[in-house]
């Protein structure tokens, strides 16, 4: 079964806030091991926008740095999983998405 | 943060100190970067307020620890800007427990003894309860000192915000005592320059030589007597506020100087060929009238033009109406807790004679008299007995005779002049009283103590129709 996760984006890490990101990847890892990406330019930074990209989108995951509450309850009410506090690049934190192995909190560059 | 060697402090006192130790002391959150922007060290103020982990912070970029608005919104270490000085904003952050908490930031570079930046401090406050405090003190009616509930001054506290939201000149005029002072460092407190200095300076208190060397500073030798460099009130200002108060005693050469800064925002010291290029907004203050004083040519026309970009006027206290009680109450609950009084209010006729005394000290005035009021009171209600004499002695209901013309001229309104005739005081009397009873003739026939024949009488004397 696929999965899809959303990250918002700073340059190529994780973006420390998710209501002030304008960049946001979409990936769609396939049952069969393939992995889809398109990155979404918004015209400005807004945290109900990204709200409303990730459900129109049937994400099942959010990745992101900080998040304020309300918008965190929001994505969670809306049954998609919220992965916050998360530091590092995106591909480093794709990947550990893909091995399963992503927790809140996790930080990337720590030695 | 891990207590290791490199941080040790020699030299500072008697023997050696770790450096976070030092700063864990500090209520304010502190964190030491890098030239890159990578944190080294970050005090437990700074973990409180962030939640974050203080291990795995270290050496990475402040914005990941921070995660503060103003990282992506012109932070000069996140630019790489090579050369700046210190920058002081009002951002919020997104703490570990999803809270988006507004704090107070500043960052300032950290130069080494060959003055080259080799890395930034950056200090941060939680200002909640202080956004919460002025939330709830603007629904009293009341924004950073100044109270009021008269239309004027609502008008004034809402224009406030969008005022200071810019970075515009701002002319304030109004009488001696109506808080001028306190509106200028309202707007400076509601701007995003609060955390940084709010410079004040009269210009009435100095002599012109002085006044060019505390405005603009001057360098060791420029004069007799200058033995070292000063930077000059308006550097001092450096991304804050300067604030001009009784700016129509500012003489003219130095009005010239003024006008100069304010067109390219560059001080140049007595005696210096080097310019400072200073971030700061000029608010200034005046009880004159400087149109009139243009007009006199003791005023610069350019000047009052670059000057008046927002212009705020604040009414006299006897035009305030209703205001008179509510900073009479005030000023009674705070004296009261200076100096640990009970007194619960005034008698009905010590509160009218403050009702219909004019006021032309104004809000400072009353601030004095209820001052005075709660020091002399032996009871738990003012009376008249308690109220300073001259309010007493004299019959407060004569009028103020002079014309807001000589008001302007002499800036404080005094209650009588001598230039008029008993006759023209009398008029004024008369009508005042009229205004003030809404043009009820019986009414204000009492309040003079006359008949209501007298007062008919003297209205036919001074040709008052009503």
């Amino acid at each position: 079964m696929s999965h899809k996760i959303m990250i918002p984006l700073h340059n190529d890490e994780v973006a420390p806030r998710f209501d002030l990101a304008t960049d946001v990847l979409l990936a769609k890892f396939r049952s069969d091991g393939e992995t889809s990406e398109r990155i979404i330019v918004l015209p400005q930074a807004s945290a109900d926008d990204l709200c409303a990209l990730a459900t129109s989108d049937n994400t099942d995951a959010v990745v992101c740095g900080g998040i304020d509450d309300e918008h965190y309850q929001y994505l969670k009410w809306k049954g998609i999983e919220v992965l916050d506090d998360v530091i590092g690049p995106v591909k480093k934190v794709m990947q550990a998405y893909k091995d399963n192995k992503l927790a809140r909190g996790d930080n990337f560059y720590m030695v | 943060m891990t207590h290791e060697s490199p941080y040790i402090i020699n030299g500072l006192m008697d023997q050696q100190f770790l450096l976070p130790d030092l700063l864990n002391e500090v209520p304010i959150g502190i964190a030491v970067l890098d030239i890159e922007g990578r944190i080294k060290l970050a005090n437990r103020a700074w973990q409180t307020i962030t939640g974050a982990d203080p291990e795995s912070m270290q050496g990475l970029k402040c914005y990941l620890g921070l995660r503060c608005d103003y990282c992506f919104k012109g932070c000069p270490v996140m630019a790489d800007k090579a050369d700046f000085q210190t920058v002081s904003v009002d951002a919020d952050i997104i703490d570990r427990t999803r809270t988006k908490v507004p704090i107070r930031l500043n960052i300032s570079p950290i130069v080494n003894n060959k003055n080259v930046i080799s890395g930034y401090v950056e200090t941060i406050q939680d200002i909640r309860q202080v956004a919460e405090l002025s939330s709830s003190a603007s629904k009293a009616y009341s924004l950073g000192g100044l109270i009021g509930t008269s239309p004027e001054m609502v008008k004034i506290f809402s224009m406030v915000p969008s005022i200071a939201a810019t970075d515009s000149s701002v002319l304030i005029t109004g009488e001696t005592g109506t808080g001028k002072d306190v509106l200028a460092e309202a707007i400076h407190n509601a701007s995003d320059r609060a955390g940084a200095p709010f410079i004040k300076v009269n210009c009435g208190a100095l002599p012109e030589t002085l006044l060019e060397s505390e405005l603009f500073g001057h360098v060791k030798g420029a004069f007799t007597g200058a033995n070292e460099d000063r930077p000059g009130r308006i550097k001092l200002a450096h991304n804050g506020s300067f604030f001009l108060t009784e700016i129509g005693d500012l003489p003219l050469p130095l009005q010239v100087k003024l006008l100069s800064f304010l067109d390219d925002k560059v001080i140049h010291p007595l005696g210096s060929s080097r310019g400072f290029n200073a971030d700061v907004r000029v608010i200034v203050a005046t009880h004159r009238d400087l149109k009139r004083m243009v007009q006199e040519k003791t005023f610069r026309a350019d000047l009052l033009f670059r000057l008046n970009v927002v212009h705020l006027h604040l009414p006299p206290l006897r035009e305030r109406g209703d205001d008179i009680l509510l900073l009479k109450n005030h000023f009674l609950m705070e004296y009261c807790n200076k100096f640990n009084k009970k007194i619960k209010g005034f008698t009905k006729k010590s509160a009218k004679i403050l009702s219909a005394y004019r006021y032309p000290g104004n809000v400072r005035e009353l601030s004095n008299i209820v001052e005075y009021a709660v020091n002399f009171c032996d009871r738990d209600i003012i009376g008249s007995s308690h109220l300073p004499a001259y309010l007493t002695e004299q019959d407060i209901l004569r009028p103020v005779t002079e014309t807001t013309h000589a008001a302007q001229e002499r800036g404080v309104p005094v209650e009588y002049s001598s230039a008029q005739s008993w006759d023209d005081a009398e008029k004024q009397m008369i009508m005042d009283t009229l205004v003030k009873c809404g043009g009820r003739k019986g009414e204000a026939a009492n309040m003079l103590g006359w008949s209501r024949s007298t007062f008919w009488r003297k209205m036919k004397k001074h040709s008052i129709s009503g």
